[in-house]
């Protein structure tokens, strides 16, 4: 595998990634030495914000491409994906590491992390919430051991670890469908405060189905960034399958989304304009609308360009569905604004950076992506890279 | 038997006491600022509200079926047979999910302290195990928050309705709502003006996310089976097309696509 290699110097998204660093650890210095209220805008009516809406809530959702990759491959024995199946781990298990992360910033008293181990109350979806990210996080860990054992040489845990893959895989698919769901059964005990827009009986559904969309959009989007900057050639038949079915995802969402709101008779206020109805039609746009608009054109699924930009709205789009089931929904309510402070986003952007810096060491030293020579697919395929945004990637590892 | 406070907004003058004694109850601090917030705080744990010649007194409700101890993944929120809803502040996390859920946003949460904990008013649990009222009970010198059986209550409630419905909305707060609550209100003006939503759920919300959690123990050995199942009838599919030959094995594919 070949990868472009530089001596250091500053580029832009070196400094960037230091000065992202750089304020959150200032961040860090508050949060742990001033506490919740002086490093953050939470207050009574408002005890959750982005730490959770974001870092939380999204983090989870964007690591679902492990679990839809890994039953796709070893459950449904779609043989194509096993080439993308690796980053997409990686991806999964460095979310749910930031996760654990974001957590023990936000979590009043982080050093009773633990207490849920002998401290049980199975009523609790926030229980529930525990011991998923504690077992897939384990689970995880085992299902991308294998790039670290590869790298190293270490045969014999390899093999054990190969021989108990299909039932890790299954606990993986299983763990994740809980957690997913979880997240929006969470808020199910709200009804009276969050606004009708989110509320629904449906949101442990609303959040499983979007997760798999998203799953398959980062699987998309990682896809597209790793061919752009590492040199690798595009998965691109993989990903038009992986279009394929998002639109089938998508519009089964978009479907129960509409008829929840009609059921519900709250149809109606999604056309009186107002904040929440912005942010409503905003997400729904993104999210659903204008994917499905561009996914359903062939000449756009067979653009690497088209797919790139229809994952990133899907991307943006459920991001915002996740900020306003946790944060804006509650505004209404509340009648508080929350912005998060500076130190909530510096510790946000650090978290970020981090996760950008770790998958570029880890693809830079560790067997993430097939050695030249087994991509299967023919030359002629080979994409164009998207020409966006972000060149994290290229010297993150550095 | 289950305990309970009935306060009656028709005796209340509005001297505060409760404040006072609540605060002396619970070790927090007490002045003339803090008498003046109308607001439930991390040290106040009730308040008297004022609207005019009208008052009316914010609590923990102490609900039957509490959303806060359902939620409380340690459990350190419990709901005692006596009534009161306790906290163990040794147990919490701090993931202040009880803040989120808790349908009247009764729990408050310690920001400004490294080591916060979540307060609320717990109905005073030392004093009624020792037989004791609550201390804003003991306290009342009109008799405007009662402590007693929570059934008797509810009796003397509907009477006290029953012989003056003039000087009365007809409705117990915290009879029905969120399936009841230990704390039972009587007012002489809508509940709305002091901010108690009539229009809450009259089932206990627990149920809720009780009824969706309720099925993992099927859900966990019957997802493992079918994704087992699938898995098999995958690959068995693929060994069965590898011996009759319709697939070429992997030597001969050599790089090819499928």
């Amino acid at each position: 595998m070949t990868l472009k290699t530089s001596q250091f110097r500053f580029t832009f998204w070196k400094v960037v990634f230091l000065f992202l660093m750089a304020a959150g650890l200032c961040a860090t210095f508050v949060r742990f030495t001033q506490g919740l209220g002086a490093s953050t805008h939470l207050n009574d009516q408002f005890p959750w914000g982005i730490w959770i809406g974001f870092d939380v809530l999204c983090g989870v959702m964007l690591a679902a491409g492990g679990f839809t990759l890994t039953a796709a491959v070893h459950i449904l024995n779609i043989k194509r994906m096993h080439s993308i199946i690796r980053p997409t781990i990686l991806t999964a298990f460095l979310g749910y590491l930031l996760v654990c992360v974001a957590l023990m910033y936000d979590l009043g008293k982080p050093y009773n992390i633990w207490h849920p181990l002998i401290m049980r109350n199975p009523h609790s979806v926030m229980f529930e919430v525990a011991y998923c990210v504690m077992l897939y996080t384990a689970v995880l860990a085992l299902e991308f051991s294998p790039m670290v054992l590869e790298r190293f040489n270490l045969q014999k845990p390899l093999k054990v670890v190969r021989a108990i893959l299909i039932p890790l895989v299954i606990c993986g698919v299983i763990l994740s469908t809980l957690h997913q769901s979880s997240l929006g059964t969470l808020y199910l005990i709200v009804p009276g405060k969050l606004h009708p827009f989110w509320y629904s009986p449906l949101l442990p559904v609303f959040f499983f189905l979007s997760a798999i969309a998203v799953g398959l959009a980062m699987t998309i989007f990682e896809s597209s960034m790793s061919s752009r900057h590492f040199g690798l050639q595009l998965e691109l038949p993989v990903l038009q399958e992986l279009g394929r079915v998002l639109v089938g995802v998508l519009g089964v969402y978009l479907v129960l989304r509409v008829e929840d709101l009609a059921g519900r008779g709250v149809l109606k206020m999604t056309l009186q304009p107002g904040y929440q109805m912005y942010l409503f039609w905003l997400e729904i746009a993104l999210c659903a609308i204008l994917p499905l608009i561009l996914l359903l054109q062939p000449r756009v699924r067979a653009n690497p360009n088209g797919l790139y930009w229809s994952a990133v709205l899907v991307i943006l789009g459920f991001i915002t569905n996740r900020m306003n089931v946790s944060i804006t929904g509650f505004e209404g309510s509340t009648g508080v604004r929350y912005f998060p402070k500076w130190t909530e986003l510096a510790v946000t952007g650090m978290i970020i950076a981090g996760g950008f810096a770790l998958f570029g060491l880890a693809v830079k030293h560790l067997p993430i992506f097939p050695k030249e020579g087994s991509i299967e697919d023919s030359p002629e395929e080979q994409a164009p890279a998207p020409p966006t945004a972000s060149r994290v990637l290229q010297h993150a590892g550095d | 038997m289950s305990k309970a406070l009935l306060y009656d907004s028709t005796l209340c003058i509005g001297c505060k006491q409760c404040e006072v004694a609540c605060a002396d109850q619970n070790k927090l601090p007490y002045n003339d600022t803090i008498a003046g917030e109308e607001l439930q705080s991390e040290h106040k744990l009730t308040f008297v509200a004022t609207r005019g010649d009208k008052f009316m007194r914010h609590l923990c409700m102490n609900c039957q079926d509490p959303s806060c101890v359902s939620v409380c993944p340690v459990g350190a929120l419990q709901k005692t047979a006596a009534g009161p809803v306790t906290y163990d502040p040794a147990k919490c996390m701090g993931c202040r999910y009880c803040m989120v859920a808790c349908p009247f946003s009764v729990p408050k949460y310690e920001w400004s302290k490294l080591v916060p904990k979540v307060q609320k008013c717990t109905m005073c649990p030392d004093r009624i195990s020792q037989g004791k009222p609550t201390a804003c009970a003991e306290i009342c010198p009109t008799g405007a928050t009662k402590f007693g059986e929570r059934d008797e209550l509810i009796v003397e409630a509907q009477q006290r309705i029953h012989d003056k419905p003039g000087n009365y909305v007809n409705h117990i707060y915290g009879l029905s709502e969120v399936g009841g609550t230990s704390v039972l209100l009587l007012s002489a003006v809508p509940f709305e003006t002091f901010g108690y939503h009539t229009d809450i759920s009259k089932d206990p919300l627990p149920m809720l996310t009780y009824q969706v959690l309720s099925h993992i123990p099927q859900f966990v050995p019957l997802g493992g089976m079918f994704l087992g199942a699938v898995w098999w009838i995958t690959h068995r599919r693929e060994e069965v097309a590898l011996a009759e030959g319709r697939i070429p094995t992997k030597d001969e594919k050599n790089g090819r696509n499928p």
